[in-house]
Parts: structure tokens; C-alpha cells; sequence
């Protein structure tokens, strides 16, 4: 229990320092790297509820792929750090109060939150005996939520079609090595056998 | 005190004593990997390899870590140095970490959690970043190179390894690997799966950056790619990273498809032999393919790396997941 409880800590503790860190970092990349430690850590958290799928999942898709790409865009950009400093004092009244109004909006959403107690009945529900938390899961998503979970994959390529369509761009004078049309040339087509005479040859 | 010792200080020893001796034999296979991916290539181009230092050159890989342990560390004044040493660690310690749900033999795994496949599919594509990270922090040209197209390059194959992962969980019905290697014990998956074998063997290539596809690395444009500014020791634990990384991707291959540590056949002389055994035969097997691919291609230009990996892996992975799942439906051989 203990050991669980320092882990429980240890990974707390350093998911928000990260997460304060992502902000506080000079370096933007720096910051990505921050943010990829809290990522990382939020899985140990996962796996400490027993929920190893999703901390799979979690490390898989946000640590391994998506992160990546943003660590990739913010490694080209090109920032100059003096520009970025300049102006903190004239725009830091108006950051202020946007901070303090999003504050003060989450105390009072915070404040008033009642959870159901039926909700909480339900939370505590032992999942059914012999089933992973994968196979729990699975049953749930893929049964009593499978039109949504279709709905929810639909939406995510509509998104990625309409990404596609929004940066995509023809390109004249684009030479593209076609792989089949290279294959089927024929070989007279290719190579050409010429007697040369000596002297001769231009 | 008799409880503390019980509860807490005799699995810890129990642990470290089972990492110490899975982490030691690693070490001492990435070391002779080198030397025999050496002595395999220098075999298929008809030369002799390393053969001065001790019998056979069998002395070799400690001549060349002893070289490298005392050469000077040299840092480049523009490299970020924090990111610059922690890359190359991090790229050693992801794959040292990976292993842990190996299993070697029956029963023979450091963790046998019940996600174990995700947990590899996590740990190795994480890979990634100490190469990005390795590139972007030696500030030059030639190593950033190098580690945008490593960060491409496997992003894009690690998409078919995760096909490759999802048809062989539909034929064993769990994510344990222990399972996976049970479910193999009257036919090996390379047998009914045999594409997916290859698809997840060329993916291999391209996830470890070995040949045909080293371009994060490709000594005729980039140099060294990231590895440019590195020497010493934090060259070292790149080298070791990789090779360790070869060794744990082979393995991977041989728990999803060769049927881990099972002898061919449940007779007489084959299961003679322990199956920790079975498991180093077929990993070597393995090895030695990477090796002869290496003396064997050339290497792939980018845009045919990516049109392989995006035209021709990643549709056809996704064909065969939905031809076995529908297989296995329409003669009820789904796994219970």
C-alpha cells in the first residue's frame, strides 16, 4: 500500500511540475519536452487506478505519435526569443484579467458541481470478475456504444479528409517516378545499340 | 522487521537480481552482435572481419568499448546540453525498459502484465525521440536532417506494426504475451500470417533504422545523421541503444510469430532442448537476416521509403486485418 502511495505521489508530483514547467519553460521546445514528461506520467497515474489500457493507449497515441509531430512543428519554427519577450508589460494587464476571469469562472462552475450519488454507485461497481480492464472495455464500446463510437470515427475522418482538401495543392512540373510504367518499358524503348566508327562518334 | 523484509526487501532483491541477469546477458549479446554482424558481412563480401584481436576477433567488441570508454566527451558550444546528453540515455533506457515483458521461456518474463503487446507498442515508439531530440540539440545541420526524417520515417511504419499487432491479437484473443506464444502451440503464425511476418520484419527495418531504410543516418548525404556530433560514451549508449533495439525487435518477432521459446515439433529431440534456447536460435536466426539485408541492398531513396510505408504497407495491413477477422468469424475460430 505504501509503495502504491509513494508512486501514486511521485508521479502526481511530477505531472504538475511538468505541467507548470510547460508553461514556464524559456524554450518552446523545452516545453513540448515538459509536455511529453506530464503525458507520460498521467500513464503511470492511469496504470496506478488499474486502468493499463488506457495508460497504454495514452503513452501509444499522445506520447508516440501526436507529441511527436508537435515536437516536430515547434523544432522548425523559428522563434526569436528576445522578439517573444518583448511587450510582456503592455500585454500583461489584459492576459491578467483574462487568467483571474477564467479563475474565478471555474471557482464558481467548481462550487456549484454536485455529483449524482447514483454516479457514484455506479464508479464503484466492480468491473465483472475474470475480465480485463481491455475486455471490459471492449464489451462496452463495441456493444451498447457502437453507433457513437462509429459517429465519433466518422467525425475524425471528415476532419482528416477535410484537412487533406484544405493543404492540398497541384503542383505543376511535380516529376513522379511511377514504378509500373518504369517496369513495363520495353527495351527497345530503353537502350538503343549504335556502330560507331572510329573517329567517328559526335 | 520480519514483515518489511517478506513484503517489501525480498521482492526488490528478487526483482533486481532478475533484471541484473536479463540486463547483463543483453549487454554481452549487443556486444557480440557487433562482432558477429562483422564477421557474417565480411563472410558474404569474401573478406576475413575482425580476427587481430584475440582468437577469431573474439576479443573485438571489449577492444572497441574500452576504446571508446576512455576517449574524451566532446559537447558542441552551440548544443542544448541538457537534451544532448539526456538523448542518447534515453534512446539506451527505452531499450533496456522494453524487455521487461519478454518472455524468454516458460514463465521466464521479468512482468507479465496483461497488456504486454501495448506496453512494447508504447515503449518502442517512444524510440523516436531520442533521435528528434538528439538532432535538434546538437544545433547542426546534418544531425536535424537526420532526425526529421527518422521522426517520418518511423512514425510511418510504426502505423503498420500496429496492423500487423491487431491481426495477431484477433488469432490469439488476449494481449499477454505469454498467450500469444501459448495460442502458437500447434501451428507458428508465420505459417497463416505469413505476409503480416514480412510486412512486421521489413517495419522492423524501418523502426530500428537498419539497411535499406538508414537514412536518419545515411553517411553519403548526412554525414552520421544525428550521431554527428556525438563521441565517447554518449555515441556508445547510441550504438548499444540500436543494436539492443534489433535484438528487441527480432524477439518481438519471434514471440508473435515463431512461436517464442516452442520447439518446431512437441517430439522427441526437439523438446530436449530448453526453450530459452529455442528463443536465442530463432532471435539469432533473425539477426542474421538483418545482417544479410545489410550486405545484401541498397538503401532506399526517401520518397520510395514513404511510398512504401503509406501506398503499399498500410493498405494492404489493413486489407489482411479485416480478411482474418473476417476469416475468423466465418468458420467461428474466434478465440474464446
Amino acid at each position: 500500500m505504501t509503495v502504491a502511495a509513494l508512486a501514486f505521489y511521485l508521479f502526481a508530483f511530477v505531472t504538475i511540475a511538468s505541467g507548470f514547467m510547460v508553461i514556464a519553460a524559456r524554450n518552446p521546445v523545452h516545453s513540448v519536452l515538459f509536455l511529453i514528461l506530464a503525458f507520460f506520467n498521467a500513464a503511470g497515474l492511469f496504470v496506478l487506478l488499474g486502468a493499463e489500457f488506457l495508460a497504454m493507449i495514452l503513452v501509444i497515441v499522445y506520447v508516440g505519435a501526436v507529441a511527436v509531430l508537435f515536437l516536430f512543428v515547434v523544432m522548425m519554427l523559428d522563434i526569436n526569443f528576445v522578439e517573444l519577450r518583448q511587450g510582456f508589460l503592455q500585454y500583461l494587464p489584459i492576459g491578467g484579467a483574462i487568467g483571474i476571469i477564467l479563475l474565478i469562472e471555474l471557482l464558481l462552475v467548481l462550487a456549484g458541481w454536485v455529483i449524482e450519488p447514483a454516479t457514484i454507485a455506479a464508479a464503484r461497481a466492480p468491473t465483472v470478475a475474470g475480465l480485463s480492464n481491455t475486455e471490459a472495455l471492449g464489451n462496452i464500446i463495441y456493444t451498447d456504444y457502437v453507433y457513437l463510437f462509429q459517429a465519433a470515427g466518422m467525425v475524425l475522418l471528415v476532419a482528416m479528409i477535410g484537412a487533406i482538401v484544405l493543404t492540398h495543392r497541384q503542383r505543376e512540373g511535380v516529376r513522379k517516378q511511377r514504378i509500373s510504367e518504369q517496369v513495363n518499358r520495353p527495351i527497345e524503348d530503353a537502350v538503343a545499340i549504335r556502330k560507331v566508327e572510329p573517329g567517328q562518334g559526335a | 522487521m520480519a514483515e518489511f523484509w517478506d513484503g517489501y526487501l525480498l521482492p526488490l532483491v528478487i526483482i533486481v537480481a532478475q533484471i541484473l541477469a536479463l540486463v547483463v546477458v543483453l549487454l554481452v549479446a549487443v556486444a557480440y552482435l557487433t562482432l558477429f554482424e562483422r564477421k557474417v558481412m565480411a563472410a558474404m563480401q569474401l573478406r576475413r572481419g575482425p580476427n587481430v584481436v584475440g582468437l577469431f576477433g573474439l576479443l573485438q567488441p571489449l577492444a572497441d568499448g574500452a576504446k571508446l570508454f576512455f576517449k574524451e566527451t566532446v559537447i558542441p558550444t552551440g548544443a542544448n546540453r541538457a537534451v544532448f546528453l539526456f538523448a542518447p540515455m534515453l534512446t539506451f533506457i527505452l531499450s533496456l525498459i522494453a524487455w521487461a515483458v519478454i518472455p524468454v521461456g516458460e514463465g521466464m518474463v521479468i512482468s507479465n502484465i496483461n497488456v504486454g503487446i501495448l506496453y512494447l507498442f508504447a515503449i518502442s515508439s517512444l524510440g523516436v525521440y531520442g533521435i528528434i531530440m538528439s538532432g535538434w540539440a546538437s544545433n547542426s545541420r546534418y544531425p536535424f536532417l537526420g532526425a526529421l526524417r527518422s521522426a517520418a520515417q518511423m512514425v510511418s511504419y510504426e502505423v503498420s506494426i500496429g496492423f500487423v499487432i491487431v491481426t495477431v491479437l484477433l488469432c490469439v484473443g488476449s494481449l499477454n504475451l505469454t498467450d500469444i506464444v501459448m495460442a502458437q502451440k500447434n501451428v507458428w503464425f508465420f505459417i497463416p500470417l505469413f505476409p503480416m511476418f514480412v510486412i512486421f520484419f521489413i517495419s522492423a527495418l524501418a523502426e530500428t533504422n537498419r539497411h535499406p531504410f538508414d537514412l536518419p543516418e545515411a553517411e553519403a548525404e548526412l554525414v552520421a545523421g544525428y550521431q554527428t556530433e556525438y563521441s565517447s560514451m554518449p555515441f556508445a549508449l547510441f550504438f548499444l541503444g540500436e543494436y539492443a533495439n534489433m535484438i528487441l525487435m527480432t524477439g518481438v518477432c519471434t514471440v508473435l510469430f515463431l512461436g517464442g521459446w516452442l520447439p518446431p515439433f512437441d517430439i522427441a529431440p526437439f523438446n530436449w532442448i530448453p526453450g530459452p534456447l529455442w528463443f536465442i536460435a530463432k532471435v539469432t536466426l533473425l539477426l542474421f537476416v538483418f545482417v544479410w539485408v545489410r550486405a545484401t541492398f541498397p538503401r532506399y531513396r526517401y520518397d520510395q521509403l514513404m511510398r512504401l510505408g503509406w501506398k503499399v504497407f498500410l493498405p494492404f495491413s489493413l486489407f489482411w486485418v479485416a480478411l482474418t477477422a473476417g476469416v475468423l468469424v466465418a468458420f467461428d475460430w474466434v478465440p474464446k
